[in-house]
């Protein structure tokens, strides 16, 4: 079934921050609490899943001389469209992300699907790998922000989880906070996939 | 005065990588050897400043009058990337040792968030022409710092010896976690 396959790689082999290493720069920015990472994720999917489907259509028609800049036409009009939806519908966590929801034009990820996948693919599969690489985004960016809120403020989703005794660690919810996080996960993943080759 | 402190509020308190977390991906990728963390951090400090100045144009000469602010994002990465073609053909016809030695570089930075971050926060901050071009600047020169410095770090670590598992990227970004840290030391300078 290769519709399935393509959809659950977004969760193993291209499981996208952690894997591939790209889109880095909304995983570290916006990833304080564990709402804001889920927020920004599927923002980043909805993107992800028009830009590949629009894509897949016109594959045909864009001239390969020009196709980076078609594509970020592409995304970029996308990108505008959720600007306005979350302004309408989600304020505060449009004001939380700030710049970030712009940014997510230059998100290497969306770029990167189109040129690797969608530009070679039919529009059905074009879909279901957007959705997979997206969903692989939010489950990561909603992991790092969790570990984040919960060490940084205790919570979790806004809810209190520590118990009153509990000094927040606010080191986590600031700049090198991400990157050590991030860093440690990296280096959790890596361990699990050694240790699953050298049982195979 | 106000504009020495932009530039060290711009450079060192708050980096545009450290602290911000713009331009990572540049950050890990071109950072292995010093000589093209160079290379990088100067193209990066002449695409910033020079794409302020134009998407901050378009901002107040095109977008503002015909009230159009919601298309800021499409019609800034248009001028990013349009500009930064065009730089790259120019330099190729007349400066011809810049471009050997940014030249492989240009491309790379159309996807470079941080040059549409810091075009975005000119105008979400409302600056005046000159400061705008003051911390377009000096935002491309902490980017250029933090990038060399961090090259520096990674041509020390590599040669030592790392757990498996953290080789790579993973002991590359708690390296920048505790630059950033240390960064953090001149929170008090503004």
């Amino acid at each position: 079934m290769r519709i399935v396959r393509e959809f659950t790689k977004g969760f193993s082999t291209e499981l996208a921050p952690f894997r591939l290493v790209l889109g880095l720069c909304p995983t570290l920015a916006v990833t304080t609490t564990a709402e804001n990472g889920m927020g920004m994720g599927l923002a980043t999917t909805f993107v992800l899943i028009c830009a590949n489907v629009l894509i897949s259509l016109m594959r045909k028609i864009i001239p390969k001389k020009v196709r980076i800049a078609c594509y970020i036409v592409v995304i970029a009009t996308f990108v505008v469209a959720v600007e306005l939806l979350m302004q309408a519908y989600f304020y505060p966590l449009y004001q939380r992300l700030g710049i970030f929801v712009p940014l997510i034009v230059v998100n290497c990820i969306i770029l990167g699907r189109a040129e690797a996948f969608a530009s070679k693919n039919t529009v059905l599969f074009s879909a279901v790998d957007g959705l997979g690489i997206g969903l692989g985004f939010t489950f990561s960016l909603t992991l790092l922000g969790g570990l984040r809120e919960l060490l940084g403020v205790g919570s979790l989703f806004n809810v209190p989880l520590m118990g009153k005794s509990f000094e927040p660690f606010s080191f986590m919810i600031k700049a090198p906070g991400a990157f050590v996080t991030l860093g440690l996960l990296l280096f959790v993943m890596n361990y699990l996939t050694s240790l699953k080759r050298t049982r195979a | 005065m106000e504009y020495l402190l932009l530039v060290i509020s711009a450079v060192l308190v708050n980096n545009i990588l450290l602290a911000q977390y713009l331009g990572n991906c540049p950050f890990l990728g071109v950072s292995k050897q010093m000589s093209t963390a160079l290379g990088m951090g100067t193209a990066v400090i002449f695409t910033m400043t020079l794409a302020s100045i134009i998407t901050w144009g378009v901002h107040k000469w095109i977008l503002m009058p015909l009230e159009i602010e919601y298309l800021q994002t499409l019609s800034f990465i248009l001028v990013i990337a349009s500009l930064v073609q065009f730089v790259e053909i120019f330099m190729k016809k007349s400066m011809d040792t810049l471009y050997q030695a940014l030249g492989i570089f240009l491309p790379l930075i159309t996807t470079n968030c941080a040059v549409l971050g810091v075009a975005l926060l000119c105008i979400k901050n409302e600056y005046s022409f000159l400061k705008m071009v003051v911390f377009s600047f000096a935002s491309g020169l902490g980017f250029a710092l933090a990038l060399v410095v961090f090259a520096g770090l990674r041509e020390r670590y590599v040669i030592s010896n790392i757990p498996k598992p953290l080789q790579g990227t993973a002991i590359g970004l708690i390296t920048a976690g505790f630059m950033s840290l240390a960064f953090f030391g001149f929170m008090g300078l503004t």
